[in-house]
């Protein structure tokens, strides 16, 4: 099985640790079949550096297919690559020439610290899920799938939302740093739904204020998020965020009256 | 979270700048149609839109609260800036890409020239109008004394260079909406399927028609000098 194959030149960010210096190392890897996805292109360079000693370059994956949003990498100025709508681990070498120099970085956020080369920390997206990314059920019996009618044109706007990954590439393209996209996406997934809407105020201000105290920036809405999410999510749900957060801030809440 | 801390939260924020731009979108229209008075030939018509302007009561309380929105506005804009500035980092790309509005990426720079424009604009005029600055003679209209502001004014546009800073500005102020207009709804949340392609016409249309026509002004009021 002999397909075809390039060579490429590489420019990484090596980076020891957080709050560490950082800078960038060339790498060159031959014989890579154009049918290796860009991870596994990595797995072959990690390969040989391991062979000559050296310490592998660290980044982040799991799934390899698409939905667990752990890849990252910042490729040739843009995140996952320059195809549309994919990971960096559905990114193949085909879409890179023969003896091209690709450049690698981390995403680069206040937010997202790196903690080693290409890994960065995005445990600030874990706080916004945890501050109201959910909704409170009381568990009893599985109820009947079709009692409650939600029409299908607003299931598939929650279910557009709900393919968010929490990968980061919004932030990483936001000339802002900004994490309306993500936030925006979870928040929508769960409002647009009759059991989610029962929490929707408390929901959009508490994971709003998570999302600012993470040090994500404000939104102005350039749309740069929304041409590399991997997962197409439509800046139509940060507008959707917005209002939601509107609604929340000047209405008043049950609990806001006294007895 | 009170309204107070939703203020002052991104989203809080972006919110004073959409309706701060948008009571300015409202303020250039109404600007720019008082000014077209400028064009009528004579001088009469435009000095008679400046005296009522400048002594109408209601006129008064309206200027106040533009020049309000006018302060909210910038001092908004440096807030947001410096914050995502901050949110960015320090590091850079050394490679970065080149997705999403363009004109976006530059709204504090133009509107900082605006700003700029402003403070010479209100000195060369709104200065010399309320006598703090140049002199300024009179002129008597149906017998009512006012100020002769259209002199001052087609002195000015006799300049070739002022005259090319004005259109200069106008192309700046221009570029600022044309992300601005549309961008101010989408933060107040109004995306809408039927109404953001509309919303996103008028802006394209705004953005051309008020500061062409503002630029006309200087370039004929030159070539009749
Ligand atoms: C005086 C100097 C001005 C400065 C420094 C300034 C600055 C800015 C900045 C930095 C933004 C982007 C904010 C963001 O997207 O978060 C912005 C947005 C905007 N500006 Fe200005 N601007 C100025 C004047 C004006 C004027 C004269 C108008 C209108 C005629 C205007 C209308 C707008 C609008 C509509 C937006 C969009 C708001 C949004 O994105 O929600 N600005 N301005
Ligand atoms: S919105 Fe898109 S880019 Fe942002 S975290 Fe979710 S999947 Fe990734
Ligand atoms: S490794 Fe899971 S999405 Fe790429």
């Amino acid at each position: 099985m002999a397909g075809k194959t390039i060579n490429i030149k590489l420019k990484i960010w090596r980076q020891a640790g957080e709050n560490k210096p950082g800078k960038f190392e060339s790498y060159e890897v031959n014989d890579v079949s154009v049918d290796m996805s860009f991870l596994e292109m990595l797995d072959v360079l990690n390969e040989n550096e391991l062979k000559k000693g050296n310490d592998p370059i660290h980044f982040d994956h799991d799934c390899r297919e698409g939905i667990c949003g752990m890849c990252s990498l910042y490729i040739n100025g843009k995140p996952h690559g320059p195809k549309h709508g994919i990971t960096t681990c559905q990114l193949h070498m085909r879409t890179f020439n023969d003896g091209e120099t690709i450049v690698v970085e981390p995403w680069r956020a206040s937010a997202f610290p790196v903690l080693k080369d290409l890994v960065v920390d995005r445990t600030s997206f874990d706080r916004i899920m945890q501050a109201g990314g959910y909704v409170t059920v009381s568990t009893g019996g599985v109820p009947d799938a079709n009692e409650i009618a939600i029409p299908k044109t607003v299931a598939d706007e929650a279910m557009d939302a709900a393919q968010c990954i929490g990968c980061g590439a919004c932030v990483a393209a936001c000339k802002n740093a900004s994490a309306m996209l993500f936030t925006s996406a979870k928040v929508s997934q769960l409002a647009l739904l009759p059991q989610g809407g029962a929490e929707r105020k408390r929901r959009a201000l508490a994971m709003v204020e998570q999302h600012d105290a993470e040090g994500f920036g404000a939104c102005t809405n350039t749309g740069a998020c929304e041409a590399v999410c991997p997962k197409e999510i439509s800046i139509t749900h940060i507008a959707r965020l917005n209002r939601e957060f509107t609604r929340a801030s000047f209405s008043g809440n049950e609990t806001d009256y006294q007895n | 979270m009170s309204w107070q801390k939703s203020l002052s939260s991104t989203i809080g924020r972006k919110i004073m700048m959409s309706l701060s731009g948008i009571l300015l979108i409202l303020f250039l229209a109404g600007h720019v149609s008082g000014n077209m008075t400028l064009l009528m030939g004579k001088a009469d018509a435009f000095n008679m839109y400046a005296h009522f302007m400048s002594t109408n009561p209601l006129v008064q309380v309206v200027a106040n609260v533009f020049k309000l929105f006018f302060l909210a506005h910038i001092v908004y804009a440096i807030i947001l800036t410096a914050q995502n500035k901050k949110a960015r980092g320090g590091q850079a790309y050394k490679v970065t890409n080149k997705d999403g509005s363009q004109v976006s990426k530059y709204m504090g720079v133009l509107g900082s020239v605006i700003a700029v424009f402003l403070v010479v604009h209100l000195a060369q005029y709104w200065a010399v109008m309320h006598e703090l600055r140049g002199e300024i003679s009179t002129t008597t209209i149906d017998g009512v004394e006012m100020k002769d502001l259209y002199s001052v004014v087609a002195v000015s546009y006799a300049n070739p260079m002022i005259v090319a800073a004005y259109v200069i500005s106008m192309f700046v102020l221009a570029f600022h909406l044309w992300h601005g207009f549309a961008s101010a709804f989408q933060t107040l949340g109004l995306n809408n399927k039927r109404y953001t392609p509309i919303i996103a016409f008028l802006g394209k249309a705004y953005s051309i028609i008020v500061p062409v026509l503002f630029g006309a002004i200087p370039v004929v009021m030159f070539l009749n000098s």
